[in-house]
């Protein structure tokens, strides 16, 4: 209980801070920086969600980042709808094709999933390449309009942009809270680890997986209908190999199926980038064996690694609790038959 | 009919690079049962690598590639040592990942080094020939030619010498193999070596038709994926008839259907393969 009581003394903590943040950093880039890497979060966690926790490695999710900013753009720009009904229904275009690349390519496993959902990510990018009169090609995207107001509430400042973004983050971050303690994410976890004895366990996968599936491609366009509308500006790179990379630095970084996993990474590599800045372009030359070092020799990532750590101290304290029990009940024991002995010797 | 033969032999072309390209990433994934992600890497190192032999060192463009191949490979080995190896008790998704890692690596390099323009590779067989009232560059008889050759060889090597049977046997069952004394860490290592050599080949013989770039490997892996599922993955026979299957399908695609969307055509076939097929098509049932 008390270290439940912690825990949530430390979100709170997190999200007092987060709240604050732009109130105490003058410095307008780094309110920008941090609306994008929540943005990206959110997009993690979507990966996260059905990598880390269902053991699937979609490739196509960057993909689907793109679909979802795309769609925003084109149905506020082109069409002329309202912001805030463009955004929802981006979203749900996204998630509708979500659900028909799921239903085919959940039908193969493994490797093959893989390359499929690969070959969906390139072919989403070939059709935003190609595709001029809608999208705008190689050239881009622009034009797109900032979030509309509700009520009282504007979105045109980059403070307000920037506590729009975190609240996502936190309805999202919730989501998952809720996802993964209940059966259902149980249930995911059982896929992972076996499908075959979830499946004789009485688990439909397909349906868990599908469903699994498709709430991850939702959190991905959400992330990007936000960027849309963040950065006003889409080029086709944003569908591309490099944008998936990017998640799985960032997931695999904080640590692949934890919570804080998605936060602590994109957080740590957003800001290293940032003093890597002069790379620019080469910065693969350093991340790239990053990523490939990080899974070989530490395949938890940070917040993995910190659960590992706190667990096995968890067992060391619980050993050395009984140890300490097993010696002065031992202790005792010989105690009183020491006293036994006195007493009948006299 | 002039027009449909003359693509005929544009598929033949592509479908000999494509093969060879699919030959590696078969011959890897029949081993050691890993979708190498990073294969365009070293198709893309290749190119490069010839270039520069023949740019800078002055080589002649036979030397040069096969310069190239042995790099390229000894670049395969070192990549299994360094990386597959280690991960060889994994769970699937971290040899995936740690594919794309390589990949985005050995790009970001090739930038550093290369540069990210695209550059030309001279060919001394630049030249046109007319056969049988068609014409065709001397390059694109060659690139035939030598694929064919290479495809021979590397069968027989495979069915014929001790080492190939040790390659087959390793591909078959790895404990098995393990225990009548094959070496199954040279055999990966060598496995290696031949994938790399055979995408170093297969882009040296392509990029004088094409071009020399740091993204030049990434339709080319996707393209050999499509290829390696629609022949069987592990299958040699398999990754050398999917090849031509795709490189004629994709001649044939770009002249009567539409040129621009001629890249989408490969991937179409995958999608319908696996929606028919999960496991994809021949695959082995049972094990």
């Amino acid at each position: 209980m008390a270290i439940l009581e912690k825990r949530r003394l430390w979100l709170a903590a997190l999200i007092a801070a987060a709240i604050l943040f732009p109130l105490f950093v003058a410095n307008g880039y780094y309110v920008h920086m941090m609306t994008i890497s929540f943005i990206w979060m959110i997009a993690v966690y979507g990966l996260n969600l059905f990598a880390g926790y269902t053991g699937y490695l979609s490739l196509a999710h960057a993909g689907f980042f793109a679909i979802g900013a795309y769609a925003l753009g084109i149905l506020t720009v082109k069409a002329g709808w309202p912001f805030w009904l463009a955004f929802a229904a981006a979203c749900l275009l996204t998630t509708l094709i979500g659900v028909f690349v799921g239903l085919v390519a959940l039908r193969t496993k493994e490797h093959f999933f893989a390359i499929y959902t690969l070959c969906v990510g390139y072919i989403i990018y070939l059709i935003i390449d190609k595709w001029d009169s809608l999208t705008g090609g190689v050239r881009g995207f622009i034009g797109i309009p900032a979030p509309a107001d509700i009520g009282p509430l504007s979105f045109q400042t980059p403070a307000a942009q920037y506590y729009l973004v975190l609240f996502f983050l936190l309805v999202v971050v919730w989501i998952m809270h809720r996802l993964v303690y209940s059966l259902t994410g149980r249930t995911y976890i059982a896929i992972r680890n076996s499908e075959e004895l979830a499946l004789t366990l009485g688990i439909s996968t397909m349906k868990n997986k599908l469903a699994s599936f498709v709430l991850s491609v939702f959190f991905t366009s959400l992330a990007g209908a936000l960027y849309a509308s963040f950065i006003r500006f889409l080029g086709p790179d944003i569908a591309y190999v490099s944008v998936m990379f990017d998640f799985l630095t960032y997931l695999l970084v904080g640590g692949i199926g934890t919570l804080a996993g998605p936060v602590v990474g994109t957080l740590l590599v957003t800001f290293l980038s940032q003093q890597l800045q002069f790379l620019q372009d080469y910065r693969m030359l350093i991340f790239g064996p990053v990523l490939t070092l990080l899974i070989i020799f530490y395949p938890h990532g940070i917040a993995g690694g910190i659960i590992r750590l706190k667990a096995k101290r968890g067992e060391a304290r619980r050993l050395q609790l009984e140890a300490r029990q097993a010696s002065a009940e031992l202790a005792a024991a010989s105690r009183q038959e020491r006293s036994e002995r006195y007493a009948k010797e006299g | 009919m002039e027009l449909f033969i003359q693509q005929l032999l544009n598929g033949l072309t592509v479908g000999s690079v494509y093969s060879l390209v699919a030959l590696g990433l078969t011959l890897v994934y029949g081993i050691l049962h890993i979708p190498n992600f990073a294969h365009g890497a070293l198709y893309m190192m290749g190119g490069y690598v010839t270039l520069t032999a023949m740019t800078k060192l002055g080589m002649p463009y036979g030397l040069a590639i096969v310069a190239s191949m042995a790099a390229v490979g000894l670049l395969g080995v070192l990549m299994e040592r360094l990386v597959f190896y280690p991960l060889r008790n994994a769970p699937p998704l971290h040899d995936k990942i740690a594919a794309i890692g390589i990949l985005l690596f050995l790009e970001a390099f090739a930038q550093f080094v290369w540069g990210a323009d695209y550059q030309t590779m001279p060919t001394p067989y630049g030249d046109v020939v007319t056969v049988f009232g068609f014409t065709l560059t001397i390059q694109r008889i060659l690139i035939i030619a030598s694929a064919v050759i290479i495809m021979i060889l590397l069968y027989l090597f495979l069915k014929k010498t001790f080492i190939g049977a040790s390659i087959i046997a390793m591909a078959q069952n790895r404990e098995g193999a393990n225990l009548v004394g094959i070496n199954t860490n040279k055999v990966a290592m060598l496995t290696f070596f031949l994938s790399g050599s055979l995408a170093a080949l297969a882009a040296s013989l392509a990029s004088p038709i094409n071009l020399v770039f740091p993204g030049m490997g990434h339709l080319v892996i996707l393209k050999a994926f499509v290829i390696i599922i629609l022949g069987g993955m592990g299958s040699i026979p398999g990754a050398i008839v999917g090849g031509y299957i795709l490189g004629f399908s994709e001649s044939l695609g770009a002249t009567y259907v539409s040129n621009d969307y001629k890249d989408i055509i490969a991937f179409a076939i995958l999608v319908i393969i696996l929606t028919v097929k999960p496991n994809g098509l021949f695959a082995k049932e049972g094990r």
